[in-house]
């Protein structure tokens, strides 16, 4: 955003044009834009909105005998599925991990992101491609990165064991999927709050100390308030991609540590129970739409 | 908002602030540096140093798995970049240049694909196209793995797009209709160069996620379209190789290679007039 210059109002314009031209002209200007809008209004409606609705649809079906999906005798045995014994594991470790997730992201990138925040326009700029970089990496190979450091003779456990402190067994336990997942994750983090801590004008924290605040005053009572959009922000966008990670727990954390997301997938390729699939994703899909009603409430804006 | 002397930390404060970003770094680095090193070993087992060697990458080169897979991601992601990218501009141009009717329903709709987890987006597609098929009898493949890509990358491209035109003011075009240029001369001469490097980056964004995606792929892919990634998902679940490090190693630094582009697309300032 290098430009600072603002539109004034076109009062000159407004001067000679009559109010019939001004409405005709403000009626042409909505079909255009319209018109505009139309082709991807269209294409999200169709790939979008439509699929989002069958998965609704879905969830109320039932299941046949031979694998496929009856949507004749709407149910809501799917739903109360929801409260079996296993179910409920899966879904208490999902959220518990993407709580915990979300903290140690938000620990980590809180002082990093003010930290960045108080840099030079040359330093943050650097910084800022520094973190954009693995943000845009593939996701897949950076999950694999870490099976690979974290496996039973990768380099992890070469070095535990040379400082004599034995191997180390992280992979395929909860431990390496927060670690995946807070890897995958952190930029999600960090840009939100970052933008938010940048805004804050650096005068008021000032004022705080004139005014005989301790350092720990001011960040409590001015910065972490200003910086609570980016907080917002920052957990919403890390927590729901945790809830519904896939491939972080395949690759990190094997066939023991089953969260919602892989649950989900379990469902639809493997037990072929698309109608309770379809009821778990409803169930991600409203924890999300919850989140994003907060996330707006807060005064959040986008990425 | 900049570091002031009273404000600006002190003592053990200062250092944990830079000893937490210096982590930062490592923390995101190092795993690509091992995958990069381990790439060149000469050892069956994934995480040990048994000397450097390049046979992992001429299994990459010589694999007719790999390089159909590679093929396929390169396709899809060519035609799924091209089509998102006219969809995402149109609509950033009508969003942030119009009022219209339903302005803010699209909105919210162009917001969603951003948001949804992918495993959702995933399910949603599966059983459309499950439901498409049993009407229209089509096969799952090329068509169905492009048009889901499209359907998440159009809100990227749109939010790349509409950032570069939010900072823009439209007295430009206004100006050059005055001069008797058409609108759409006034779009073509005025407004697409200043918002080319906003299309250019949204574009490489758009693309970059195409060739990294692989659940949605998996699930709408059908025989003969595997992807790379989803071949790649595919052997790391069956048994790992040092050959997966050579893929993954190809696949980071193309798609680094993307990610630098697009950001410095986004930071060319299209023309000096503004």
């Amino acid at each position: 955003m290098t430009d600072t210059t603002t539109r004034d109002d076109s009062a000159d314009a407004a001067a000679v044009a009559t109010p019939e031209l001004e409405a005709v002209n403000e009626r042409q200007k909505r079909r255009r834009g319209l018109w505009l809008a139309l082709p991807a209004w269209v294409y999200l409606a169709v790939f979008f909105a439509i699929p989002l609705a069958i998965v609704f649809v879905y969830s109320f079906a039932t299941r046949n005998r031979f694998g496929g999906t009856d949507l004749s005798g709407w149910n809501l045995d799917s739903y109360r599925a929801l409260g079996g014994d296993l179910v409920r594991a899966v879904l208490v470790r999902s959220v518990v991990l993407a709580v915990i997730t979300t903290v140690i992201c938000l620990v980590i990138s809180y002082p990093f992101a003010y930290f960045m925040a108080t840099r030079s326009t040359r330093t943050r700029n650097l910084m800022l491609v520094m973190v954009m970089i693995p943000f845009w990496t593939n996701f897949l190979v950076r999950n694999y990165a870490w099976y690979v450091i974290l496996g039973t003779d990768g380099p992890l456990s070469t070095i535990t064991e040379t400082v004599g402190l034995g191997e180390t067994r992280f992979l395929f336990t909860q431990t390496a999927v927060v670690l995946g997942l807070v890897y995958g994750f952190l930029p999600f983090m960090i840009l939100p709050l970052y933008a938010s801590i940048e805004r804050i004008d650096g005068r008021l924290l000032e004022a705080s100390r004139d005014l005989y605040a301790t350092g720990a005053q001011s960040f409590r009572r001015v910065l972490l308030p200003l910086s609570m959009p980016g907080i917002v922000a920052g957990s919403i966008l890390v927590f729901i991609p945790s809830l519904g990670a896939y491939v972080t727990p395949v690759i990190l954390g094997g066939a023991k540590t089953t969260l919602l997301g892989g649950y989900i997938v379990t469902q639809f390729l493997e037990a072929r129970n698309w109608p309770f699939g379809a009821a778990l994703s409803s169930v991600l899909m409203i924890i999300m739409l919850g989140a994003t009603v907060v996330y707006f409430r807060k005064g959040g804006q986008t990425l | 908002m900049a570091g002031e002397n009273i404000t600006e930390p002190r003592g053990a404060t200062k250092w944990l602030l830079r000893a937490n970003a210096s982590f930062v770094y490592i923390f995101f680095y190092i795993p690509i540096l091992v995958l990069i090193v381990f790439s060149f070993s000469d050892n069956r087992n994934v995480g040990v140093w048994g000397g450097f060697t390049l046979d992992w990458y001429r299994d990459f080169a010589e694999s007719d798995n790999t390089r159909e897979a590679l093929w396929n991601s390169v396709q899809i992601g060519l035609v799924a970049t091209v089509i998102s990218v006219v969809l995402g501009t149109a609509s950033a141009l009508a969003l942030e240049r119009f009022k219209f009717r339903g302005r803010a329903v699209f909105d919210a709709l162009l917001y969603l694909p951003i948001i949804i987890p992918d495993v959702t987006m995933a399910v949603m597609m599966l059983l459309f196209f499950s439901e498409a098929a049993e009407l229209f009898g089509f096969s799952k493949g090329f068509a169905t793995i492009t048009l889901s890509h499209i359907a998440f990358s159009i809100s990227f491209v749109s939010v790349v797009v509409r950032a570069r035109l939010g900072g823009m003011n439209d007295r430009l075009e206004e100006a050059a209709m005055d001069l008797y240029a058409t609108r759409w001369q006034a779009f073509r001469y005025v407004t697409l160069p200043l918002i080319m490097p906003g299309i250019l980056g949204g574009g490489l964004l758009a693309l970059t996620l195409s060739l990294d995606d692989v659940v949605i792929t998996q699930f709408v892919t059908g025989p003969g379209w595997t992807t790379l990634p989803v071949y790649v998902f595919g052997l790391i679940r069956k048994g790992v190789t040092p050959l997966i490090n050579a893929v993954s190693v190809v696949m980071l630094v193309a798609s680094t290679i993307l990610v630098v582009l697009s950001l410095i697309a986004q930071r060319i300032r299209g023309g000096d007039t503004v």
